[in-house]
């Protein structure tokens, strides 16, 4: 997030595209409850009739996947309403007569065509985005998820930009991040291009920083593989072995049966895990590792705030902190690694991470501190962008629209887009064992228009048959207009209903995310 | 800013115009008892066991609600104002069950705290009680009506921090009730059970169903510390008993003040459940068996190092995890580029 999640409320205009915030951040919705009672306007794009929805002053029912057109065209009104922040583009930005050309065809009513939604609404939003004080996009994995989701996101910063609607207190580009610890895994070079802080790998002076700190001689610059492309990698046979902690790509991964295929394919497989996940079950060999509740450490919140995780109870049986098996398994590899504690692992952090420079376990111990915080003296930002953009000038990254990879068609005539439920969390591994919230929400259910239903003959709690290209599953209908017709939903908590076997793993060229959102599927009345 | 000044039990204390009674009291570290009044909430004024006595006023004002003003002489602990606290706790405890010994709040109850202060022991005012049933019937909250004094700190917080609005006042006089809509059950309500009802309940009407039934509230250990679900990063602390997570409660957190959802309230039961790893498992024969941590490290060790030494550092991947810690997660990424020396490191950010 460019701002902190509390600025939230002091925002007089919201827009919360792709973001089902009151059941996958409920925290953070609570902020833009807030502002609505404050007299803020709030604006939601979203497929389905949320809970946000109905909060919202307008709601926008866009059609899956249509969410350049919606927000160029918003960017068309603005432009030709002469409503953009001329100051800013002039001095904090660059290339804004490109964006100009691109957005010039995206009339409200061509964008209309394409999206669903009324011209007259996308002018009306549009208007109000631009002429408030403080304007603050919210958004998730709704514009993520898509083979477009990087020139979503390029075009709703483009439209930030172009109002001076960033590098303000309340006012910014707000992706609301799903995982306790994501930010953090990126932030600490858990990914193939970079070290920590975002520091490139294929630098000369990186690697030569990292590998004086970490005592090797070099250290290696091609970028690595990501997710995906490790499991098309395992599927090939580039990719023998691989070592998994805490995750369960199995049920969380596009078009499972492919993920199971290329871990099964795999010489050696390892997985750390809290639970024999459906991932671990495919391991030669599984090692349990401690919960949040038995180790120290720290997480980074997706507004950068890095806060303490604190050791309450000894981890259970055997099991032992993740970062002391890494350490076991490095040394036994032949590289000594020990730590005393999470606290000198965090120093050595420190030390080579310009942005969490500054932060220490004893500052921590007076509160979280969100980064970049250069210093011991620095207090830390609570908003990005504030004279200036990292890279200097913002640039704009004019996009065109794209349909999703798979379209409805024939004889798969549904869009099925997924996502998650206010009593669950990711796969289920964790609240499918709580004793209370998978009691008091024990089964899915695939949300489905009556007015579909009835064309199929289905009614409420019929078990249904889900397909795509790739895989089915079964579960019950649950007839609600909260989807429009040709839309159903479900989410990916449980393993019973495992409806990433039907997923379409296309990937975002770029940041190689894939098409969750939108594939192409038939529904059946199952006998 | 404009600033009054007021003599509060004899200290001069001077405080910004608009501030109450009550916080000018806190912030010259005088105590006054409290019930209905919540720092976050809309001040209400109804429960009066604030009151206080202001000369020249007409009756004893509920302090919460009464703005300090200059030259103001307060009495906070006089003759009348015990009187009438002691009043007001006994009217409560007339229609009160009385089962300390056995209430989960036993210790933690301000009611309790409160009777204590004043030694107000009897119920001179005995007659008719409630005698609702305890709703029992979801696996999160109990709430028992019975125990209930109407501070309406539940449906404040319901309005204005959830902003859900799921419970509010109903009947009149003795029949007065906290309910939801249609008085049914919060599990026929649109309760999204996130308990911030339960966080600011200053009695026992609303418990956590697995906590108060597990711990007696002074048994506990408190740990502050980040939720591990969501990105959002709240803070909360976990409830310790014999070594075992055995609840969660508000703390005052940086993000979310004392505001939880389900997930991160009634979510920690997986910490004790029995699908746990305890102990390394190493596959034979296709089946899995217990094994100790060495042979079981020298196992991975020795198999990584293989696939490295007969196909190179770029056959080896490594999947980090958006679940575990930052300090995890750098270890994991310097072991993957400095001992496997490979780049083949993600996790799940994009799922």
């Amino acid at each position: 997030m460019t701002n902190s999640i509390r600025e939230i409320a002091g925002a007089n205009f919201i827009l919360a595209i792709g973001t089902n915030t009151t059941e996958s951040h409920p925290i953070i919705s609570l902020q833009a409850k807030k502002a609505k009672r404050n007299g803020a306007t709030l604006v939601v794009a979203d497929p389905r009739r949320t809970e946000m929805a109905e909060l919202a002053d307008i709601h926008m029912q866009l059609n899956s996947g249509s969410d350049i057109a919606l927000l160029n065209a918003m960017a068309n009104v603005i432009i030709s309403e002469e409503l953009w922040n001329k100051d800013f583009v002039a001095n904090r930005t660059e290339d804004f007569e490109a964006l100009k050309q691109t957005v010039a065809k995206y009339t409200p009513e061509y964008a209309a065509e394409i999206t669903g939604v009324p011209a007259e609404t996308i002018r009306e939003v549009a208007r109000g985005y631009a002429r408030a004080k403080n304007a603050t996009i919210l958004y998730t994995m709704g514009v993520t998820q898509h083979i477009c989701g990087t020139h979503n996101v390029f075009a709703v910063a483009n439209l930030a930009m172009l109002c001076g609607h960033i590098g303000k207190e309340s006012s910014g580009v707000n992706p609301l991040r799903g995982q306790n610890n994501v930010q953090g895994a990126c932030d600490m070079g858990a990914l193939p291009n970079v070290y920590t802080g975002y520091q490139p790998v294929t630098l000369e002076e990186n690697r030569a920083k990292f590998a004086k700190v970490w005592n090797v001689g070099e250290l290696p610059a091609k970028p690595g593989l990501t997710v995906g492309e490790m499991m098309e990698g395992a599927a090939d046979g580039r990719v023998k072995a691989m070592y998994i902690m805490g995750e369960n790509p199995v049920l969380s991964d596009p078009d499972s049966d492919h993920v199971v295929h290329a871990l099964e394919k795999l010489e050696f497989l390892v997985v750390q895990d809290i639970f024999l996940t459906e991932t671990a079950a495919l391991a030669d060999v599984v090692l349990p590792a401690a919960s949040f509740a038995e180790k120290d450490g720290t997480f980074s919140n997706t507004e950068r705030r890095v806060q303490r995780v604190r050791k309450a109870i000894d981890p259970v049986g055997d099991a032992k902190a993740d970062w002391q098996i890494i350490c076991d398994v490095a040394t036994a590899m032949g590289y000594p690694m020990q730590y005393a504690s999470a606290s000198d692992i965090f120093d050595e952090i420190a030390r080579l991470t310009p942005s969490y420079a500054g932060i220490s376990y004893a500052r921590l111990e007076q509160g979280g501190i969100q980064w970049p915080c250069p210093s011991a003296d620095h207090p830390g930002t609570p908003y990005l962008h504030k004279d200036k953009f990292v890279r200097g000038l913002g640039k704009f990254n004019p996009v065109e629209y794209i349909p999703p990879a798979e379209q409805p068609d024939q004889d798969y005539p549904f869009v099925l887009s997924t996502g998650r439920r206010h009593f669950h969390y990711h796969t289920g591994t964790m609240t499918q064992r709580t004793g209370a919230l998978e009691v008091h929400y024990g089964a899915e259910h695939l949300e489905i228009n009556p007015l579909d239903a009835a064309d199929l003959g289905v009614v409420d709690g019929d078990t249904v048959r889900v397909k795509s290209r790739r895989g089915q599953v079964e579960v019950k209908a649950r007839l609600t207009d909260v989807v429009p017709r040709g839309l159903v939903f479900t989410s990916f908590h449980f393993p019973e209903v495992a409806i990433n076997k039907l997923t379409n793993p296309a990937r975002d060229p770029v940041a190689k995310i894939p098409e969750l959102k939108v594939c192409a599927v038939k529904v059946e009345k199952a006998s | 800013m404009a600033e009054v000044t007021l003599t509060i039990n004899g200290i001069s204390v001077t405080v910004p115009k608009g501030t109450t009674v009550l916080d000018a009291a806190r912030q010259a570290g005088i105590f006054i008892p409290t019930f209905c009044h919540d720092p976050e909430l809309t001040r209400f004024g109804a429960c009066r066991m604030c009151v206080v006595e202001i000369p020249g006023m007409r009756n004893l004002p509920a302090s919460c609600v009464t703005e300090a003003t200059d030259g103001m002489v307060v009495h906070t602990d006089s003759p009348a104002v015990i009187e009438a606290r002691k009043t007001i706790l006994e009217l409560m405890l007339a229609n009160h069950p009385m089962d300390c010994l056995t209430c989960g709040k036993n210790g933690d109850c301000r009611l309790q705290d409160y009777a204590y202060l004043y030694g107000v022991k009897t119920e001179p005012f005995g007659g008719e009680k409630h005698n609702y049933p305890v709703e029992n019937d979801n696996p999160f909250i109990v709430r028992d009506m019975n125990k209930c004094i109407l501070c309406g700190k539940c449906v404040r917080a319901c309005a204005e921090i959830q902003g859900k609005s799921i419970v509010d006042f109903a009947y009149r006089g003795f029949d007065a009730k906290i309910t939801p809509a249609m008085d049914v059950p919060l599990s026929e309500s649109e309760c999204v059970f996130c308990g911030n009802c339960v966080a600011v309940c200053p009695v026992g009407a609303l418990q956590e169903k697995g906590l108060r039934s597990a711990a007696r509230t002074w048994e506990v250990k408190k740990v502050k510390t980040t939720c591990p679900y969501c990105g959002t990063g709240c803070s909360f602390e976990l409830n310790v008993k014999d070594n075992r997570v055995v609840g969660v409660t508000s703390c005052d957190g940086d993000v979310n003040g004392r505001a939880l959802c389900a997930k991160g309230r009634f979510g920690y039961g997986f910490i004790h459940h029995p699908d746990r790893l305890t102990t390394p498992l190493v596959k034979k024969n296709g089946k899995f068996v217990k094994a100790t941590w060495e042979e079981a490290i020298s196992l991975v060790a020795q198999k990584l190092g293989a696939v490295k030494d007969k196909y190179g550092s770029d056959a080896l991947a490594v999947l980090s995890s958006a679940r575990c810690t930052n300090e995890e997660n750098y270890l994991m990424q310097k072991f993957t580029r400095a001992v496997l020396g490979t780049n083949n490191i993600d996790h799940c950010a994009r799922l």
